[in-house]
Parts: C-alpha cells; sequence; structure tokens
C-alpha cells in the first residue's frame, strides 16, 4: 500500500500511509486508538476507498470498490467483534457468505465441510468441533472459527484486529504459534494491536502509525519495546508499572459481598456462590478472560442486575439488591463496561450527562425544576478538573473520543464522593495516554479512601494497579495472588481454569 | 450502473431539520402539479383556491383552527410519549375513552350546572377516561414487558368497538331512549347548549375553547420537557433505558406516567369534540370513527420532531389542508383526488425525513463521505 490517504469530514485518518507486507511473515500494525489502524485495514479488507493512494498485491496493482472483492482477492480479516452467526454451527458460520461453487449450489455436502474443516484445524492446531453450535463455544474458540472461515477460503492475507484482546496468556501464545505456522506457509498475517509484548513475540516486522501517518517499520527483534511505545505515541512514556499511592489501604472493610449468585442474560449460572471483600483505600483487581462472570458480577453489586442470592454490604450495611438507586445513595460508584449506551446517554450532552446521578440534588434542581445554569457550571468544572478535552459542555456524549469519555464518566463518578468504585474494564479501547490519566485517577480515588473494585481482563493493568489479585472463572473465584510476588503465568494458569498447587 | 448507497449520518446539521421539510413539502407539491395536470385540473388555479380555503379570510381560519384542534391534542399526544421511545399509537382510542368520559359526566350533570363547573369536569373525566385506557398498554409495557406499539393499536379497535355498543347495541346511559324515533334509530343524548363549550370571535375568527386548552397543554408540556427533571428523565429513558437504569432512575414509573400523560392529552381531545363540535357522543359512522385523529395526530407529532410548539404550527398546517380538501371536494374535483393530494404531501414530508437521519451516497460520483467508525458499531447503534 502506497501514499494512502483517507479523509473523513474533519479528520484525515489515514495521512500517506506507505504499509507493506511480504509474503510469509507476521506483519504488526502498532498505534494507539486513532492512529489510523482500523481505517488502513478497512481499506484493505474493502470496506473503505482510499482518496489517494494505490494499493498492490504481489505487485499487480488492485482496487476494491467492495468488500467481496477483497475477499476474491485472497484477504481475509478477524474482527474484533466476531463475524458469527450465534445459532448456526462450526461448519454452517464458515461457508456462510463463501463465494466459490461449492457453497453456491442448491445443496451443500455438510459431511465434506466438515471433514475439511476439521482437517485444517489439527493442521494449524485450531481444532473446533464443526459441528458445535457458535453460542456454545467460548470466546477463544470462536476465534477460531473465524480463522478457520480465512483458511477455508485459502485467504492470503489474513488481517486480525486485536486478537488477544479476549484470550488468557497461554491462549495467546498458542494463536501466536497458529500464526506462526500460517505465515511459514507463506501467507502473510497482519496483526494489529496495541500491546508492546505481544507484538515483540509473534511479529517479524512492525510498523508504527501515528496520528494516520505511517512513522516507521522496523525489524521485531531489534527494537525494544520503550523504543516502540515511544514511536507509538510520539514522547517517552512510563510503560504501564507499579506505582507506590500516596496512602496505603486502611484496615476497614468498605465493601462486601456475600455468596452471590447471579444468572446470566441466558439463564445461565454466570456468578456462583461468590464472596470478596475490599477495605477502604484498597484496590482489588478481578482478573478473568472475558464472558466468566465479570459482567453480571459488576451489574449485580451496582444494583443493575438481580441476584439469586447472596448479600452486597456497603460499610456494614446490606444494600437493597437490584437496584441501582440504593447502591449510588449508599456511595456505590460504577464505571460500566459499556460507557457509551450505559454510562451516559450518548445523544444528550456532556452538561445533561455529568448530572446524570446527581440531578436529584439541591445544587442542579429545585422542586421539580432544573437548574440549567448550575448544571452548566457543574459540567464546566467537571471539564476543567478531569481534562475532558471538548469545545465546551454542549457537545454530545457520543461525539466525545472514547478516552474523554471515561474522564467524563470518571469525574461524574467522583464528584458523588463515593465510598466504593465498581470499574470494568475502564481502559478498554484507550489510547496510551488515556489509559495512563484513567491509572492515575483511580489511584487517587483509592489514596483518597475509596475502595477500588477493579474488575479487568487486562492483566498488566490489574497488576500495575491491584493489591490484591482474586481470578474469576466461571464465575467463582478460582484464586488469589499478591501482584508483587505472583507471576503472570501463575494467574494466567488460574484463568483458564488450572488449580493451583 | 449507478450503485446507490444509503448510510447513517453520525452528524445532523441543523439546518436540514429545517430545509428538509420545506424541500419536501415544494417537492409533494411539484409531485401533485404532475397529478394534477394529468387528471385535468389546473395546478396553480387548485393551489390558490386550496390556500385561499385553508388560510385567506377569518372563514377559513375558523374551520381551519376547527380541524386543527382534535390534531393538536392527538399530535401532543403522541409527542409526549414518542420523546420517551414510548410508541403509544393509541391516541385514537384514547380519544373514543375520553370523549365517552365527557360525554358521560356531561350527561350525568345535567343543564343546570355553572359552565365552569361543566368544563372542568368534562375535562377532568375525558382526561381520567383517556388516562386509564392508556395505562393499560402502559401497565403491560412496564411489567410484562410487552411491546406498547401492538397492544395500544389493539386497544384502538376495542374502544371504537364499545364506542359503537354504547350507541347502537344497548342501553346506555350515553343513548337516547326519550322518543319511539331514538329508540328505533339509535341517536346519542345531545349536551343541552347550556353545556356547550365556549366559542368566542377574536378577529373575526372564531376559535373553539378546545384550541386554546391545546396551546395551553402544548406550553406545559414545553416547559415540562424543557425545565423539569421530569422531563430529563424522559430525554435519557428515550435516549437510552440502560443509561437510565444506571443513574437510578424509575423506569417503570416514568413509563406509566408518560403514557398517562399521553392517553390524558388524547381524553382532552376527546372532551374538546363532545364540548366544541359535536355537542353529543357521537358514534355514527361519519363521526369520530372516521376522522382517524389519532393516526393524523402520529404524523403531526413526527412532522413537528415531538417538540410541542412545532406541533402546534404542523396541526394548523395539517388543519388546513383537510379544511381546504373538504371544500375544494365538488363535482369539479373528485373527493379521491383530495385523499390523494394530502396523501403525497404526507408521505414526502415523512419520507423527507428519512434523509435528515439518513444520506444517500453514490460511490465514485459524489464525495465519499463515510465517518471513521468500525462497522460494529454502526450496526450496533
Amino acid at each position: 500500500m502506497r501514499g494512502i490517504t483517507k479523509r473523513f469530514p474533519g479528520v484525515v485518518a489515514n495521512d500517506g500511509v506507505d504499509f507493506e507486507a511480504a509474503a510469509g511473515e507476521v506483519h504488526a500494525l502498532l498505534g494507539e486508538n486513532g492512529a489510523g489502524k482500523s481505517t488502513l485495514s478497512n481499506i484493505l479488507t474493502g470496506l473503505y476507498l482510499q482518496d489517494e493512494g494505490t494499493i498492490s498485491l504481489y505487485g499487480e496493482p488492485v482496487r476494491f470498490h467492495s468488500p467481496s472483492d477483497a475477499i476474491d482477492a485472497g484477504i481475509a480479516m478477524v474482527h474484533q467483534h466476531f463475524r458469527l452467526v450465534p445459532p448456526f454451527s462450526v461448519a454452517e458460520n464458515i461457508i456462510l457468505g463463501e463465494h466459490r461453487a461449492e457453497a453456491r449450489k442448491l445443496l451443500v455436502h455438510p459431511r465434506q465441510i466438515e471433514r475439511r474443516v476439521a482437517e485444517l484445524g489439527r493442521r494449524y492446531s485450531v481444532a473446533v468441533e464443526p459441528r458445535a453450535r457458535v453460542w456454545q463455544l467460548s470466546v477463544g474458540e470462536q476465534q477460531r472459527v473465524e480463522i478457520l472461515k480465512a483458511l477455508y477460503r485459502e485467504a492470503r492475507i489474513l488481517i486480525l484486529d486485536e486478537p488477544t484482546a479476549v484470550l488468557t496468556p497461554q491462549e495467546s501464545d498458542a494463536l501466536f504459534e497458529t500464526l506462526r505456522t500460517m505465515a511459514a506457509e507463506g501467507r502473510t498475517v497482519i496483526f494489529i494491536s496495541h500491546k508492546l509484548h505481544e507484538v515483540k513475540a509473534v511479529a517479524d516486522r512492525v510498523t508504527v502509525l501515528r496520528g494516520g501517518k505511517s512513522i516507521a517499520t522496523v525489524v521485531a527483534a531489534e527494537a525494544t519495546p520503550r523504543q516502540l511505545a515511544a514511536m507509538m505515541v510520539g514522547r517517552d512514556v512510563e510503560l504501564a508499572a507499579r506505582k507506590e499511592r500516596a496512602a496505603p489501604p486502611r484496615e476497614d472493610i468498605a465493601f462486601e459481598v456475600e455468596g452471590l449468585c447471579v444468572r446470566g442474560d441466558r439463564g445461565e449460572e454466570a456468578v456462583r456462590d461468590l464472596s470478596l471483600t475490599v477495605r477502604s483505600g484498597e484496590i482489588v483487581g478481578v482478573a478473568g478472560v472475558a464472558g466468566n462472570g465479570q459482567r453480571e458480577l459488576a451489574e449485580a453489586v451496582t444494583g443493575m442486575r438481580a441476584p439469586t442470592s447472596g448479600t452486597v454490604t456497603v460499610a456494614g450495611r446490606k444494600l437493597k439488591t437490584s437496584d441501582p438507586r440504593s447502591a449510588i445513595a449508599a456511595g456505590v460508584a460504577h464505571v460500566p463496561e459499556d460507557r457509551l449506551g450505559t454510562g451516559v446517554a450518548p445523544s444528550l450532552s456532556i452538561a445533561e450527562n455529568s448530572v446524570l446521578k446527581s440531578y436529584r440534588g439541591r445544587t442542579v434542581s429545585s422542586g421539580p425544576f432544573l437548574r440549567w445554569r448550575a448544571i452548566g457550571r457543574h459540567a464546566v468544572d467537571l471539564i476543567h478538573r478531569y481534562a475532558v478535552a471538548t469545545p465546551g459542555p454542549h457537545l454530545r456524549a457520543r461525539d466525545l473520543s472514547g478516552g474523554n469519555l471515561q474522564k467524563l464518566v470518571l469525574g461524574r463518578e467522583f464528584s458523588g464522593q463515593p465510598k466504593v468504585l465498581i470499574a470494568a474494564s475502564p481502559t478498554r479501547g484507550l489510547d496510551v495516554g488515556a489509559i495512563e490519566t484513567v491509572h492515575s485517577y483511580l489511584r487517587e480515588a483509592a489514596s483518597d479512601g475509596v475502595a477500588v473494585l477493579l474488575i479487568s481482563e487486562d492483566l498488566d493493568e490489574i497488576l500495575a494497579l491491584a493489591d490484591r489479585v482474586l481470578v474469576i472463572y466461571e464465575g467463582r473465584i478460582t484464586g488469589a495472588f499478591d501482584p508483587g510476588t505472583a507471576t503472570v503465568e501463575e494467574i494466567g494458569l488460574s484463568m483458564a481454569g488450572g488449580e493451583r498447587e | 450502473m449507478i450503485n446507490v448507497k444509503i448510510e447513517r449520518r453520525l452528524e445532523q446539521p441543523r439546518w436540514l431539520s429545517v430545509a428538509v421539510p420545506v424541500v419536501s413539502v415544494a417537492f409533494s407539491f411539484l409531485v401533485m402539479a404532475v397529478v394534477l395536470a394529468v387528471t385535468g385540473h389546473d395546478p396553480w388555479n387548485t393551489y390558490r383556491r386550496l390556500f385561499d380555503a385553508a388560510f385567506v379570510g377569518s372563514t377559513a381560519w375558523t374551520f381551519t383552527l376547527e380541524s386543527a384542534t382534535p390534531l393538536l391534542f392527538t399530535g401532543l399526544a403522541a409527542a409526549a410519549a414518542f420523546r420517551m421511545q414510548l410508541f403509544n399509537i393509541g391516541a385514537e382510542g384514547q380519544l373514543y375513552l375520553g370523549a365517552i368520559g365527557a360525554a358521560g359526566i356531561a350527561i350525568w350533570l345535567g343543564p343546570h350546572q355553572s359552565l365552569t363547573v361543566t368544563i372542568l369536569m368534562m375535562c377532568l373525566c375525558g382526561g381520567a377516561a383517556g388516562a386509564l385506557w392508556a395505562l393499560i398498554p402502559g401497565a403491560l409495557k412496564a411489567f410484562g414487558r410487552t411491546n406498547e406499539i401492538i397492544t395500544s393499536l389493539m386497544l384502538n379497535y376495542v374502544a371504537g368497538q364499545l364506542l359503537t355498543y354504547l350507541i347502537f347495541d344497548s342501553a346506555s346511559p350515553w343513548r337516547d331512549l326519550s322518543t319511539v324515533q331514538t329508540r328505533s334509530f339509535p341517536q346519542a343524548i345531545p349536551l343541552k347548549p347550556s353545556q356547550f363549550w365556549p366559542f368566542p370571535a377574536p378577529f373575526d375568527v372564531s376559535v373553539h375553547f378546545g384550541f386554546f386548552l391545546a396551546l395551553g397543554v402544548a406550553v406545559v408540556l414545553f416547559v415540562l420537557f424543557r425545565f423539569t427533571r421530569f422531563g430529563f428523565e424522559m430525554n435519557v429513558i428515550g435516549d437510552s433505558p440502560r443509561a437510565a437504569r444506571y443513574s437510578g432512575m424509575r423506569t417503570r414509573r416514568k413509563i406509566l406516567a408518560v403514557m398517562a400523560i399521553s392517553g390524558a392529552i388524547a381524553g382532552l381531545g376527546g372532551a374538546s369534540q363532545v364540548g366544541d363540535v359535536a355537542h353529543e357522543l357521537d358514534a355514527s359512522p361519519q363521526g369520530l370513527q372516521s376522522a382517524n385523529y389519532g393516526y393524523t395526530g402520529i404524523v403531526v407529532a413526527a412532522l413537528g420532531r415531538y417538540n410541542p410548539i412545532a406541533v402546534c404550527l404542523v396541526a394548523v398546517l395539517i388543519g388546513g389542508l383537510q379544511n381546504a380538501g373538504t371544500f375544494l371536494a365538488g363535482a369539479d374535483f373528485p373527493s379521491g383526488l383530495v385523499g390523494v393530494m394530502q396523501g403525497i404531501i404526507l408521505f414526502c414530508a415523512l419520507g423527507g425525513e428519512l434523509l435528515i437521519r439518513y444520506r444517500v451516497r453514490i460511490p465514485g460520483h459524489a464525495r465519499v463521505v463515510a465517518e471513521d467508525v468500525p462497522p460494529a458499531e454502526v450496526e450496533a447503534s
């Protein structure tokens, strides 16, 4: 790809990007959110048409007008959010949208397809039972289905968008093996990530994008993580490292969950008899692979979801279950996983969202009426204090970038002077700079005596922040670690359901 | 081959929300001009007569405002509910119930009460009847998570049957059984002239009391939406029910309250029809049930973008159109053509709404203006 430029109203997402990947290599595309990685891969897969620049495949210039052009050219993509049909079987999902003749025939031969899928699975060690329904599979297995889909279509170029976000460290390693096998056969693997150690572990070469421009292409083995990070951010950064907080945890137990059982959306037991405590000023990290009950746990303790049994106690007083208002009144702040749909009302303004929980209070309302001036002042104050980058408080919340949105949510939650903070994946999808900020706010909150329950799939984040690490697996706490002494392997094993010695 | 794509706009420029309705109404007149020309009518002349009949002279305005009044009520009723993404399609039935309630209390009170008391009680009973009727789908939605579109729509038919039953199929207190004639040809008990709602004539234009009442309701709604916590909660719930639950709002109560408000407004519309116009519970096939005020009200609300003040303007425009339509229909102008004309205007106006939320893109020709959002998010939104 040469001189790729893609403009959107107000932004240049790709500005003369040069990118080339050789056959038989794993090439990482590294960059912060908004650096242009997604746009570049969307151009390569035919979702967007570039404004300027050329794409050549194996020396031939090509122009993709639609995704099917790209698929025909042998380009496949594994998206972060899988494109699978849950009630269909693995084999059915694999032939869905298949353009070649064999799937276009009126009759498909399921046996034949299943055999081929099983064979591919063995060869690349991504085995999945071809007749299993997709909804029955774990997230890691679903990812394998996506990879199988690409292999089945004999893709020569495979693009993976942040594939490890949903995997345990061990599963990630297995994925890297598969990718290496594919590369060894002469395929090209493009690996999009913002995690430096992964890029180091799997890639032959790395192209760093920043602000829509390609900064450099380097050999992965020759670059240090620090250099890569500096290229990515454009300045020297502290890599997620443990920092001592101003104040150590206190003795009193601020938050206690006992015998909590919660059902998930499909009626399955998502959280099973779970108990934990958090002291004032302590950060307890709950680590686990996505989909092991983290969401249900966070929702149940904040009153968003009704537990089937168990109690949640804040500062010695039991919360009314399934009632967010009583949790808010008790001083439980909540930074939800889905910050755009749950954490804010996306079409309302920043000002309106800044009082989402406090609009009943004296300061912003009198009688049945809202005091819009006071709300405006409150919003401006919050924007300044938490450095939310916005032209003003009247911008719709959905127009904020992820990092600024999260600052707004955090700022609002802190302004309620909470006793407890439940933070679910607070930095997912944020860029390095914003992650730093969010982490410093969390540390600050703990120093001020807030009991923080940090539920995250990012183990590095938990290790950098938490005083204690709990591992959640299939809705149970299966391990407790001291982040100072435990190794990533130990915790990873526990995340995968392995027993501890 | 020209490949046309329709995609969602991420940003809705402000000028569009004014330009699109204006252009689409103009476009509809253009389309209608072709229809008129083909059927042998002079478009320009027809439009002039149409405009004159709707908006020129005091008689025209009197009839226009009379037609607009029930649409104002039903439009506001729909706007109140739709604003919270609560799709109350049942203004039609709620209006019938309002008429039943208002006529009932007027008959029960008799002609010797003061007019103020009569009006007050008619509004109260009409509003309450409409609210209770609307609370049926409201409660089903709040506690049973049923789809309010279906339930409120179905109840319209029930309300229509109830109306017919009260006058035609039973010896109800609403039915006039005083003479032999009315016993064999069913008729509703008429209100006494002392119970008729006032019909003042400022500036030569006679305006029904109900019209002022509706304007009052619009102002109240405007204040409610704009300046109160209740309105704020409605906005949040309408935008994201999860965010509303997250912030501790009592969503169920709000659903019930908003359905009741919406039903009450439609019910007031029914009361106004009884007190202002029909002066009886008009169950005849040419009466309330033929006018489709409830359904037209939804169109009015949509065109007014659920803004109470805009709803007032749209209701007057549509009212004028309806009034002019009845005026135009005659020997040389079939009433079917009037229907076609009204249909085309509404169709274009509503179709234009699409352009506010979506854009049409012709790849390779127009500038390519997609937004930098991963496809997954676009699907989700």
